[in-house]
């Protein structure tokens, strides 16, 4: 048995795989199928100061090998979250860190303020990066100066481990993450989905009820897994990487381009267990290859 | 409910006419429990196209038999890919899923009046009489009389009519005449003739949006089964919302927004609803 705690800052996860924000519900909805406090961390659903009813349907399109969404972050806001779903959340013995999104940077660091009171929260993920909302989201996290102004906000008023996740929708990720890292963010995450759309070809109309929608699964990883490598070698904070992950196998490659930790997300729509199997498999190609700690192989390609 | 993963073992496929295939699964140990109206997450393998799960509703559970039976109409890749499917083969199925229609609470629970409570009416359209089967057959189980009222563009798009027969009456309708009364569903003269406590429906949309203007002007309690596109199947997601009006009971008990509608998810808080909790403007 291999050695699989890592740690971000001060989240001590007892094993790299967690689940990846609107995939893996509160947690609770994937009892059935597996021990919640057996996941590494499990990122809830995103919330925001707010709530939010979320885009029209349909939103949703199937794609080769993944899936479109235009989800538009429905929630039911954080003081929702804090009151009835976090008390739930305690007794599963979970790693539970919220992702926080907003539309202006007061929005994000007085939802991450209400998040910072709950003992049992050790950190966030930051979206600026959400392709579905057209107030905010990812239009913060496609500049340098955007992410800096809501990293630097939420840091004023979040104490805890701060998670940054990024767009793909960029040109430069590794400019971004460096411009979070030094507005104070203690880890980044990516990548979030790639912006998308279909089309229906008999109603000659867009299929998602915006037109656009993010594109997840398998299709996305080699894309994810080049700017994983590329963050991971431009900042000096722990990266955490996601993107298409199906297996153990995957969840290796983002290890070894530099990833400290990874988020499973689609691939819970295909497996339930999924996360388990991944986290067997990661220390099962370890042990195998005579690797006592999982450390040993991250970044090991540079 | 208990959900689970299961890899079961297909027993049979049966090739009704060209475009329906009739599915019986089977496993080692016993199914699970599962009720009328709830349906199945099914994995379809080998496909670069067909990446997730396809929701089937459950068509019937023969508990003597230890059967599980899907009724799939191909439509797209990954029906056509479960029509394939040989007698021997597994397939991965996450179940049960969704609320099910609500028939252990009789037509007095869905709205129904006390009078009419007993006498209900069981409406299915194309693919979507494949919930009803069961449905009916826990009402015979109850000693409650059904009635299905089956509807079909043509005669061969009626399906499974003999097993219908079993738990009930069974009334037709095919929109070119070529069997029962022609027309719609909502023109069969057993609704000018006779009373209802409680109408249940699934099947194309703008069909069941008709039952429902019929079961209003009624006054008669209806729900229907929604089959919204969706990718999860356990309310993860959020792909599969329908909106409903917010002021109805048990939607949501908190008081987080002011909208007049919330979306919820189909799979989880449906298939079945209630009419009067839909937004459906008739």
């Amino acid at each position: 048995m291999a050695k699989l705690d890592v740690q971000i800052k001060d989240l001590r996860l007892k094993n790299p795989v967690m689940t990846a924000s609107g995939t893996f519900g509160y947690g609770l909805e994937f009892q059935d199928f597996v021990p919640l406090s057996e996941i590494g961390g499990i990122i809830v659903k995103g919330t925001t100061l707010y709530p939010r009813e979320g885009n029209d349907y349909p939103r949703m399109a199937e794609t080769a090998m993944g899936m479109l969404n235009c989800v538009g972050l429905q929630n039911k806001g954080v003081d929702y979250f804090c009151h009835h779903i976090y008390p739930q959340l305690l007794p599963t013995g979970g790693t539970y860190i919220v992702n926080v999104s907003g539309s202006s940077p007061e929005d994000y660091a007085e939802c991450a303020a209400r998040v910072d009171a709950l003992e049992g929260i050790p950190a966030i993920e930051l979206n600026i990066s959400c392709p579905n909302v057209r107030d905010g989201g990812m239009a913060f996290g496609v500049t340098c100066a955007g992410a800096e102004s809501v990293v630097r906000a939420v840091r004023e008023r979040y104490h805890k481990t701060l998670i940054v996740k990024l767009s793909p929708n960029v040109t430069n990720i590794a400019e971004i993450a460096r411009a979070v890292e030094a507005a104070g963010a203690d880890s980044v995450s990516l990548i979030n989905t790639l912006m998308g759309m279909a089309v229906d070809i008999e109603k000659r109309k867009k299929v998602l009820s915006i037109g656009t929608g993010g594109l997840s699964g398998p299709c996305v990883k080699p894309v994810a897994l080049r700017m994983v490598y590329q963050v991971a070698k431009a900042v000096k904070i722990p990266v955490i990487g996601l993107g298409g992950i199906m297996t153990a196998e995957d969840a290796l490659e983002f290890l070894m381009c530099g990833a400290t930790a990874i988020e499973i997300g689609t691939a819970n729509f295909i497996d339930p267990a999924v996360t388990m199997k991944v986290r067997d498999g990661i220390n099962d190609w370890l042990d195998r290859h005579g690797v006592a700690d999982v450390h040993e192989i991250i970044g090991a390609i540079y | 409910m208990k959900k689970y993963v299961l890899d079961l073992t297909v027993k049979s496929v049966e090739r009704l006419h060209e475009r329906y295939v009739h599915i019986k699964l089977t496993d080692e140990k016993p199914l699970p429990q599962m009720l009328p109206g709830q349906f199945v997450e099914v994995l379809v393998g080998g496909s670069p196209t067909t990446f997730l799960r396809r929701p089937i509703s459950i068509n019937f559970v023969n508990k003597e038999h230890n059967e599980l039976w899907l009724l799939v109409a191909t439509v797209g890749d990954g029906t056509r890919r479960l029509a394939q499917l040989q007698t021997g083969d597994r397939l991965n199925c996450m179940l049960p899923l969704g609320n099910g229609f609500s028939f252990d609470r009789s037509a007095d629970a869905a709205g129904g009046s006390c009078d009419d409570a007993n006498k209900v009416l069981l409406v299915g359209g194309g693919v979507g009489v494949a919930p009803l089967l069961y449905l009916g057959k826990c009402y015979q189980d109850k000693g409650t009389d059904v009635s299905f009222l089956l509807g079909a563009r043509t005669r061969t798009d009626l399906l499974l009519l003999d097993e219908f027969r079993k738990y009930g009456r069974v009334l037709v309708t095919t929109e070119d005449g070529s069997d029962g009364e022609k027309g719609f569903v909502t023109n069969h003269s057993v609704l000018q003739q006779e009373h209802f406590g409680l109408i249940q429906c699934c099947g194309p949309t703008p069909m069941m949006k008709a039952v429902a203007r019929y079961a209003r002007e009624k006054g008669i309690a209806c729900e229907v089964s929604l089959e919204n596109l969706m990718a999860c199947g356990l309310g993860a997601c959020l792909c599969c919302v329908e909106k409903v009006r917010k002021e109805c009971k048990g939607v949501d008990d908190s008081p987080v927004a002011e909208t007049p509608a919330t979306n919820v998810c189909v799979c989880k808080e449906g298939p079945v609803f209630n009419i009067e909790r839909l937004l459906w403007q008739n």
